[in-house]
């Protein structure tokens, strides 16, 4: 039944996804150049007058914030509706989208999934309210996000700078040192799941984020999106660094073959089978929740390198607040979306476990002196800022990005589970992307 | 038929069958009385008793796990072993947090799902009993037709009807209110078929005609001779619709965009995949406890109703 429902849901979110592609290459091509900018005299006009903004975001930590603004704008009536995410909140974008009715004012969408839906001119450009300005707040790896040209399809709420979560005890156990390079990293998971044939280095069963992610640090760029012309190639020096190296992990099984943020994973993550997470800097908020019976067990260390020395990092996950063009209330809206992700929201949510993307929370030396409870009162986020810091800015996801992470699992994925190849499961994943963007009306070449 | 009668023929199997007596209530009044082998009571079978016993481990282990881990929390679930108890016991913390959990959502979640079965359900049985008695007791030109598109809707699974469903319905605006799950869960082509089948059996045509005779309307007919006797199927078909609506999740899950609107299947699931987002809020162990909170009202159903239920299946399929 899971199976099938997930099935149908992509066919549905397919279907939903080219019936907005064909809605907006009919469309008329009068686009942001023309609109008019909002001054913020407008925009406290229109929060004097009041009204109701529509918000789809699944990030717990707005409930606070839409509480705050309300108490700050009695005449706004901020509706979060936050029981969906990931793909169903897409799918239900996407339908309302080209239904053309029961679009939210304020959407949350993820940095991977934005190029989708501003590409098929979903999104209202922020540019015109002001949100160009903002550009020198955020670091680079979340505004590069976000932007495009001179406009701007949302304001970045969280990032993921990347960093290597790793389980002390497990470690010190066996005496063995914690990896600052991937080839110490293979080397670690030999010896931890020869003390301990339970124990894994890490968990990888296929995640198209991750594997994303990896390419990105090791300096591959496999997209390349210009307009509507795109190419995928996963065949430079970069991509060889990480297959070569993750090859040995899969072939020497040194990775448990689970996937992420299942039962199973939160439970190996607490009684110490699977020994590191390399990911995103808003892990800390779900360890404490998910995992909190292995508090005092972890601690954060700065990504492993490619070469000894090096200080690249990537980004993993993280999502933006944009404004989908057919929804109302934009004054309201945008001023929601810059009070959240710009404005007194940051603190907030910073409070109650957000990763910020702006850079002066980012250097405060408040944020960067916080003590971590659960990683034995480590000062973790002077890691994970210094590795937003290093992010790589010129990275780019496909604008069929969610497809494309959709048929990761029936491509890459095969590379887990019988004898393929790594490398050629991404190259299948890239012929197979290559095939769907052209369909699409991209330009896809290699 | 044969598929839907397999529960029946566990119940009913002869005292035989060990495992049978677990739900020892189960047990029609009449196989109290143990009686000898006769070809109607064969004898002890070691394959068909180790069977059963495998088929009941097989349904109740998941169900005594799920009363086990709801008595844990979120840390012990992640401690101990799935089918023996953690050393604290929360079981009455995790049904008051899942009843309080985001301002009592769980309650809304769970008076929308009595709605659209009290709707839903109870309209697939009115309209089946009302279908079925027509089918059975009267002639009239294109029966056969629709004879064959009964059978043929059985067939078709309502999770392939779903998105043509959305479609339409969203043509019609229904789509993200109670009617987009209410008026699909009205259809049931199996409930159908089977008073169909029953009203058939258990309505003799000289009873039917001994009333129209006394000068009975075929609408008194139908709700005072009719009715009562087929009281053992409507209760069949009643648990049946039930059972569906209440754990329908595709139909909804395409339908309904507003969490208010969400029946407990769609909000157990939105809790679920809480645990798949950033900084999202890991309660695995509500999730948990709200599941056996929503199958509790099925299983109460079950044991209250089996005596018709039993009866009305096998009414309907024996021949005389």
């Amino acid at each position: 039944m899971r199976r099938t429902s997930g099935r149908l849901l992509r066919g549905l979110t397919l279907l939903s996804v080219l019936a907005l592609g064909a809605t907006a290459c009919g469309g008329s091509d009068d686009d942001s150049s023309g609109q008019k900018a909002v001054s913020a005299t407008d925009i406290q006009a229109a929060l004097k007058k009041g009204g109701t903004v529509n918000v789809w975001a699944w990030e717990p930590t707005l409930k606070t914030v839409a509480a705050d603004f309300q108490k700050k704008y009695p005449k706004v009536k901020i509706n979060l509706v936050s029981e969906r995410s990931g793909d169903k909140h897409y799918t239900a974008l996407s339908n309302a989208i080209s239904a053309g009715k029961g679009v939210p004012d304020v959407a949350q969408v993820e940095y991977f999934a934005l190029s989708q839906y501003s590409l098929t001119k979903g999104l209202s450009d922020l540019a015109p309210y002001g949100a160009d300005k903002l550009a020198a707040k955020y670091t680079p790896g979340p505004w590069n996000a976000v932007s495009e040209g001179d406009k701007v399809y949302g304001l970045p709420m969280d990032s993921g700078p990347m960093a290597m979560f790793y389980n002390k005890k497990v470690f010190d156990k066996y005496k063995i040192a914690v990896p600052t390079t991937w080839d110490e990293y293979v080397d670690a998971a030999r010896k931890l799941h020869k003390a301990d044939p339970k124990v894994y280095i890490a968990n990888d069963a296929g995640d198209a984020g991750f594997t994303t992610s990896m390419l990105w640090q090791a300096g591959s760029r496999p997209y390349k999106v210009d307009g509507t012309k795109v190419t995928v190639n996963f065949e430079d020096a970069g991509a060889k660094k990480y297959t070569d190296t993750w090859q040995k992990l899969i072939d020497e099984k040194l990775v448990s073959p689970i996937n992420g943020w299942t039962d199973d994973w939160y439970k190996g993550l607490g009684d110490g089978t699977i020994a590191t997470l390399t990911t995103g800097a808003w892990m800390p908020a779900n360890f404490v929740s998910g995992v909190p019976n292995a508090s005092g067990d972890w601690r954060a260390a700065p990504m492993p390198q490619w070469t000894k020395g090096d200080k690249a990092s990537a980004e993993n996950g993280g999502s933006s607040l944009a404004l989908p063009a057919l929804g109302k209330n934009k004054e309201l809206a945008y001023a929601f979306v810059e009070y959240a992700n710009s404005g007194d929201g940051v603190q907030t949510r910073i409070k109650q476990g957000a990763f910020p993307a702006t850079k002066a929370e980012l250097q405060s030396t408040e944020f960067q002196n916080t003590k971590f409870d659960y990683f034995g009162g480590q000062e973790a986020n002077k890691i994970f800022a210094e590795s937003a810091a290093n992010v790589a800015s010129d990275w780019s996801y496909l604008p069929f990005q969610q497809y494309a992470n959709s048929i990761f699992n029936d491509t890459v994925g095969k590379a887990y589970i019988s004898g393929t190849k790594l490398a050629a499961g991404l190259k299948s994943w890239q012929d197979a992307s290559i095939k769907y963007g052209n369909e699409q009306g991209f330009t896809v070449s290699k | 038929m044969s598929s839907t009668s397999s529960p029946v023929t566990t119940a009913s199997q002869p005292p035989s069958a060990q495992s049978g007596q677990s739900g020892g209530s189960k047990n029609t009044p009449r196989l109290r009385t143990r009686r000898k082998h006769t070809p109607g009571r064969p004898k002890r079978s070691v394959l068909l008793t180790v069977l059963t016993g495998l088929i009941m481990l097989y349904t109740v282990v998941p169900l005594v796990w799920l009363v086990i881990s709801a008595t844990k929390t979120q840390e012990g679930l992640a401690n101990s072993s799935g089918l023996w108890f953690s050393h604290d016991f929360a079981l009455w913390d995790n049904i008051s947090k899942t009843f309080t959990y985001h301002d009592g959502i769980f309650v809304r979640w769970l008076l929308n799902t009595l709605l659209y079965v009290g709707l839903g359900a109870g309209g697939a049985t009115l309209l089946a009993i009302l279908g079925g008695y027509a089918l059975a007791k009267f002639n009239f030109p294109g029966k056969r037709a629709v004879f064959a598109v009964v059978i043929g809707a059985v067939a078709v699974p309502g999770t392939a009807l779903a998105v043509p469903t959305f479609l339409m319905f969203s043509k019609m605006g229904l789509t993200d209110t109670p009617w987009a799950v209410i008026i699909p869960s009205l259809v049931s082509p199996f409930g159908l078929y089977l008073m169909w089948v029953f009203a058939t059996e258990a309505i003799p045509t000289e009873l039917m005609e001994a009333a129209r005779i006394d000068g009975a309307g075929e609408i008194r007919t139908f709700f005072q001779v009719a009715m009562p006797l087929l009281a053992p199927g409507t209760v069949t078909v009643l648990l049946f619709t039930t059972v569906a609506t209440w754990n329908n999740y595709f139909l909804p899950l395409i339908m309904l965009k507003d969490p208010n609107w969400y029946p407990l299947t769609l909000g157990l699931d939105s809790w679920n995949s809480q645990a798949q987002t950033i900084g999202g809020d890991v309660i695995f162990n509500l999730v948990i406890t709200g599941s056996l909170l929503t199958i509790v009202p099925l299983i109460a159903a079950f044991l209250l109703l089996q005596k018709y239920w039993q009866s009305g299946l096998a009414a309907g399929s024996v021949k005389e």
